[in-house]
């Protein structure tokens, strides 16, 4: 295909399902655009997870607190201080931000699983922490934003609070997921990329390692802090509960399952990681077996297809098109099949 | 002061099972670089088949061995037809730490649903006496522990430096490649070293669980984050840092949990975790560790 054909493509599709994204509410029952505000939300969350993972090769098993501490940020902030909703995702985006670049920061000082390992025990000790601190977070019991500071629709959209809560979730998405976007194509996500894929010889070529591994570690923490604000608007209720070690690792297997490296990769794995036990459940599975499944589920998809699902559908459209153009040699890659591709 | 002396006793015996995990751990991660994030859970499934055989009727000791036999077993089946067909840490990072993910999550939910969520009695193996040392008392469980760390450690050295399958895992940590080229035989060292990890967290839950008296599947996750600790402050690839970590790890945690107010019984799992960020900001090689030096 020329290039002028794909951009042709690509834009009837980003239309096509825009407008889609757009009709969706208009037609589907309340509790159904519940569930897709939530896919928002944790795509929005493994957006960011993807930006260090994916992109920068740092392993976060921790971005459950993150998203935690936006949503108690918010909730916080709305229910004891009164601010207004926007301005609280502000809040949660720079305490976010600050938390992150906190723990990254030790986890610089040495190479292999060390972040991973640390953010695990953020992941573990988060919900404690808010126990513990139970004056200001409501603990195991909970904070409820009061029906009247609730997040609802305006009178003059004509909307109701969950199709408003959709649109609202949908834009902050869709600016999120083009800023990542254009960050990755940049000269600073090239040098996140280079870190990922030889450190070595990325600080030769003057790349300024650490402060970038630091500073992507924060913008990702933001980003899963913005999503959990928007998601507290969802439910207008926190509590320690929700944040635990289960919602980290369902965002590292967002990221992997929809595709690491990829930019609509971490769109597909929330939209899957929110429906999938919704299908079991509709389908009378265990629901002590469920996990068992997913854990086992996700052992096959690293041994099959390591680059996850956009990962497969680009091993075969490369596949189909040597097909067609037999004798051409394959295209040569210089970086490894998973995670080379930046789209 | 017994009240002090009291404390330090009860450290020394918590302390004594984190070592016991945190060496688990180091075992892994000295032959394949790798940190086993579902160790834990797989001390949990083992620490089950020991209660599932002591409430059988049969002893617990011999329960506790029949288990960790098993657990060696099950360790070689993950590494060889789950770890290895995924490829290597340094190489496939990402996907290594997924499978140990989905090993975690699938563990858990696996004990669960055999032996359901509730919890259950596992016995006090070591009894339940006291023996008066001046003015305080110390449990037989935490001298029991103490020792079967003791032994632990005098066997595990013996078999690194004394035998033939003790020096190929020397070889393979050293430099696998060569080891490979000389003639040793590295998949079945590596299983060898997954199994050992296996058996040695089959002890070390079933000492934990022990200790608690209690058994449900939510206890190991905690019991993981303090081995963490404990390997991150003796030294990922030290054994002996894991022994010293284990222990200091329990003192730390049951002195600051015990003296200072503000930390109390809650925040002692977070004190473990401001102990790894720490170590890791000023001395990241830890306490008996290799220092890293990269070679370009």
């Amino acid at each position: 295909m020329t290039d002028r054909r794909r951009f042709a493509v690509k834009a009837i599709v980003v239309v096509v399902v825009g407008a889609v994204l757009l009709y969706l509410p208009q037609q589907l029952a309340s509790f159904e655009v519940g569930n897709l505000n939530k896919v928002i939300c944790f795509a929005i969350a493994a957006l960011g997870l993807n930006l260090l993972t994916g992109y920068n090769g740092q392993i976060s098993i921790g971005h459950g607190a993150f998203f935690g501490i936006g949503a108690y940020t918010s909730v916080i902030l709305v229910a004891d201080h009164g601010w207004p909703h926007f301005a609280t995702i502000a809040a949660a985006a720079a305490i976010a931000f600050v938390v992150g670049v906190l723990i990254g920061l030790p986890a610089l000082r040495i190479e292999g699983l060390y972040l991973a390992l640390v953010t695990l025990a953020l992941a573990t000790v988060f919900p404690q922490l808010i126990s513990r601190f139970s004056d200001l977070t409501g603990g195991s019991q909970g904070k409820n934003v009061r029906l009247p500071d609730r997040f609802t629709a305006p009178d003059w959209t004509g909307l109701e609070n969950d199709q408003w809560k959709y649109y609202v979730f949908l834009a902050f998405a869709a600016v999120a997921f083009l800023l990542v976007r254009n960050l990755v194509h940049s000269r600073a996500g090239r040098a996140i990329i280079s870190i990922r894929d030889n450190e070595t010889a990325a600080e030769t070529l003057g790349v300024h390692s650490a402060a970038y591994k630091v500073a992507t570690f924060g913008v990702s923490a933001m980003i899963a802090g913005i999503a959990g604000a928007l998601y507290s608007f969802e439910t207008s209720f926190v509590s320690a509960g929700e944040f635990t070690i289960n919602l980290s690792i369902t965002f590292l297997v967002a990221v992997v399952v929809g595709g690491a490296a990829t930019i609509i990769g971490p769109a597909v794995g929330a939209f899957l990681v929110v429906y999938i036990p919704i299908w079991l459940d509709d389908a009378g599975a265990d629901p002590q077996l469920s996990p068992v499944l997913f854990g086992a589920s996700l052992i096959l998809l690293m041994m099959a297809a390591p680059g996850g699902i956009l990962g497969l559908y680009r091993r075969l459209v490369g596949w189909g098109s040597r097909r067609m153009k037999k004798g051409a040699p394959p295209p040569t890659q210089s970086t490894p099949d998973a995670l080379a591709s930046v789209t | 002061m017994d009240l002090f002396l009291d404390r330090f006793f009860l450290g020394l015996q918590q302390g004594a099972v984190y070592a016991s995990v945190a060496m688990a751990l180091v075992l892994i991660y000295r032959a394949t670089g790798l940190v086993n994030f579902a160790q834990g859970e797989m001390a949990l499934f083992s620490t089950f088949i020991t209660w599932q055989l002591w409430d059988d009727g049969w002893n617990i000791v011999l329960a506790i061995v029949v288990s960790m036999v098993l657990s060696f077993v099950g360790g070689a089946a993950i590494e060889r037809f789950l770890i290895r067909p995924v490829g290597e840490v340094k190489t496939n990072a990402l996907s290594v730490v997924i499978v140990t993910i989905g090993l975690l999550l699938a563990l858990n939910a696996l004990a669960g649903w055999i032996w359901g969520v509730e919890s259950k009695t596992f016995p006090k193996i070591f009894g339940t006496d006291f023996v008066n040392i001046g003015p305080a008392s110390i449990s037989y469980q935490a001298l029991g522990v103490l020792a079967v760390l003791a032994i632990e450690v005098v066997l595990l050295y013996l078999l690194f430096q004394k035998t033939k399958v003790g020096l190929a895992m020397r070889a393979v940590t050293s430099n696998s490649e060569s080891s490979r080229l000389v003639g040793v035989r590295v998949g079945r060292v590596l299983m060898f070293g997954w199994g050992l990890a296996a058996a040695v967290g089959a002890l070390a839950g079933a000492l934990y669980a022990s200790e608690l008296a209690t058994l449900d599947t939510s206890i190991m996750l905690q019991l993981l984050i303090y081995a963490f600790a404990a390997a991150t402050l003796g030294g990922f690839d030290s054994p002996v840092g894991a022994v010293v970590g284990g222990l200091l790890v329990g003192e730390v945690t049951v002195m600051l949990g015990g003296y200072v107010d503000f930390v109390g019984e809650d925040l002692r799992l977070g004190a473990a975790f401001v102990l790894i960020l720490v170590v890791l900001l000023v001395k990241p090689e830890g306490l008996f560790g290799r220092k890293l030096v990269k070679r370009v």
